[in-house]
């Protein structure tokens, strides 16, 4: 047996009862006290995650951002310092290598998040397709990450550092001391909610997570694990790799246009998706139940009698109180109102597309 | 815990037995297994079964889990309750959240079960191993 990979929070989470589970090689929290009451924390007060399985990888050098405005389908120019950008590396097919959250260090200094699974991947792939003078280093082992998602979460981590946390918009970050320590903060997350993720370094996540849970505990931050965060990000149409989309969707199809910025000049994969700009086959939706019955990664999703894709994600959704999930269908189903069927157990059962994200925040920051 | 007059399955699952009927559910350790319980999908009345045949399913917000029928036999009820609550299989596993209730065809295959006091010993050494 292989052994599993632990995060530095590792004894945190026994210590808490998480039930652990093997996620992506590692040792992960999936629940602590019900994925349920996790799930409501967060879009109601607060909830604090794990997520230092994730993957970092840094990009340097005098041509770092024409080696990600190559590898990657954003535009590069558009991200100034301190702001993060969410974009793809993509296959010359236009397909996902992997989704990721870049960061801007400075002119010549990129830091990536990108999936657990992905990052041995992704480093390869960055590498190869690297220009002269661009440097990537593989970084996972140095930084541990913690999510602090929900409305409370700006109250929770403002006393905790002198970063302007309140100032600091939607997709952007900052340097500096956070719990006594030195720290990268950005106002980001997975789950829909205002929040923000903290990078630091191993040795001191344990401190920093006490910390947090003490500066939290009068707002009511629970810890919360794979499971709810699985739904959040799925009420929030936040899109999951090897579920939503792989190395066999493209952005397009993916409904990622926005992150698609052809103007840019060339990128790897700009030819096939150019391509498929005015003759998209089929397109990821969102969907809700009409019964009762639940729909499940990997369900039959036909039309017509006629299998046509299968659910990628699909879930109760604790908060919308609906059964919500993501499929491709073809192009001219994707109206809201489109009427199909998810096979459950061996049984058609309706499901209609719906206008996503499910879950929108009211204020958002 | 586990009703001394129950029999039990290494599946989980419980089953009363009064005069040929019996009645069927999950057992505590299968709820907490699968945490908040959203939905619960149940057979009709007229149905029938064999021992071991999977006659419904238990699904939270992470998971599904078949649920096994003990016994071979005909569905007399079915509990409706669940329907509109399906959180009573977290709350009363053993005695509101009673799934469905089977008019038993081989006696004999109660004999297979488990007794509360079998069923306790088997989470033991699956905790241990």
């Amino acid at each position: 047996m292989i052994e599993l990979k632990r995060t530095a929070l590792n004894s945190i989470h026994r210590q808490l009862g998480g039930r652990m589970v093997d996620f992506a090689g590692w040792d992960m929290p999936v629940q602590y006290a019900g994925t349920i009451k996790e799930h409501l924390a967060v879009r109601t007060r607060a909830g604090i995650f794990d997520v230092s399985h994730m993957g970092e990888l840094e990009v340097t050098g005098p041509t770092a951002a024409d080696t990600l405005q190559r590898v990657t389908c954003n535009d590069i120019n558009r991200l100034a310092i301190s702001q993060c950008q969410y974009s793809a590396l993509t296959t010359p097919k236009g397909t996902f290598v992997d989704d990721l959250v870049i960061y801007r260090m400075a002119p010549d200094h990129f830091f990536l998040c990108v999936n657990a699974s992905n990052q041995e991947k992704d480093f390869a792939w960055i590498r190869e397709h690297a220009l002269d003078r661009t440097e990537v280093r593989f970084r996972s082992n140095d930084f541990s990450q913690i999510a602090i998602q929900g409305p409370r979460a700006l109250e929770i981590l403002a006393p905790l550092t002198d970063i302007d946390m309140a100032g600091m918009k939607y997709y952007w970050f900052a340097r500096g001391k956070f719990a006594g320590i030195e720290a990268i903060v950005s106002r980001t997350g997975y789950t829909g909610e205002d929040g923000f993720e903290v990078y630091c370094d191993p040795a001191h996540a344990e401190m920093v997570w006490e910390r947090i849970m003490n500066s939290g505990k009068p707002f009511g931050v629970e810890p919360a694990g794979l499971a709810a965060r699985n739904t959040l990000r799925l009420e929030a149409k936040m899109l999951l790799y090897g579920n939503d989309m792989d190395e066999t969707t493209t952005v397009l199809e993916a409904d990622l246009g926005w992150i698609c910025r052809f103007d840019k000049g060339d990128f790897i994969g700009r030819d096939e998706l150019l391509k498929q700009k005015d003759g998209l086959k089929r397109i990821l939706v969102g969907f809700e139940m009409t019964g009762r019955e639940i729909a499940r990664d990997h369900y039959p999703v036909e039309i017509d009698g006629k299998r046509v894709a299968s659910v990628t994600s699909g879930s109760p959704a604790p908060f919308l109180k609906k059964n919500i999930g993501l499929t491709y269908l073809p192009t001219d189903r994707r109206s809201v109102g489109t009427e199909f069927s998810v096979i459950v157990r061996e049984k058609p059962v309706t499901a209609k597309v719906v206008p996503t994200p499910f879950y929108r925040r009211r204020q958002p920051v | 815990m586990y009703p001394e007059d129950y029999l039990y399955t290494k599946d989980h699952e419980w089953i009363a037995v009064q005069d040929s009927v019996g009645t069927i559910g999950i057992t505590d350790y299968a709820q907490h297994e699968l945490g908040d319980v959203v939905y619960v999908d149940l057979p009709e009345v007229g149905d029938t079964f064999e021992s071991g045949e999977p006659f419904g399913s238990v699904e939270s917000v992470k998971a599904v889990s078949e649920v096994f029928c003990p016994i071979s036999g005909e569905v007399v009820a079915v509990n409706e309750k669940l329907e509109e609550n399906p959180e009573l299989i977290n709350q009363s596993p053993h005695q509101d959240a009673w799934m469905i209730k089977v008019r038993i065809t081989n006696p004999d295959d109660l004999k297979e079960l488990l007794s509360s006091e079998e069923y306790e010993e088997y989470l033991q050494e699956q905790a241990g191993a």
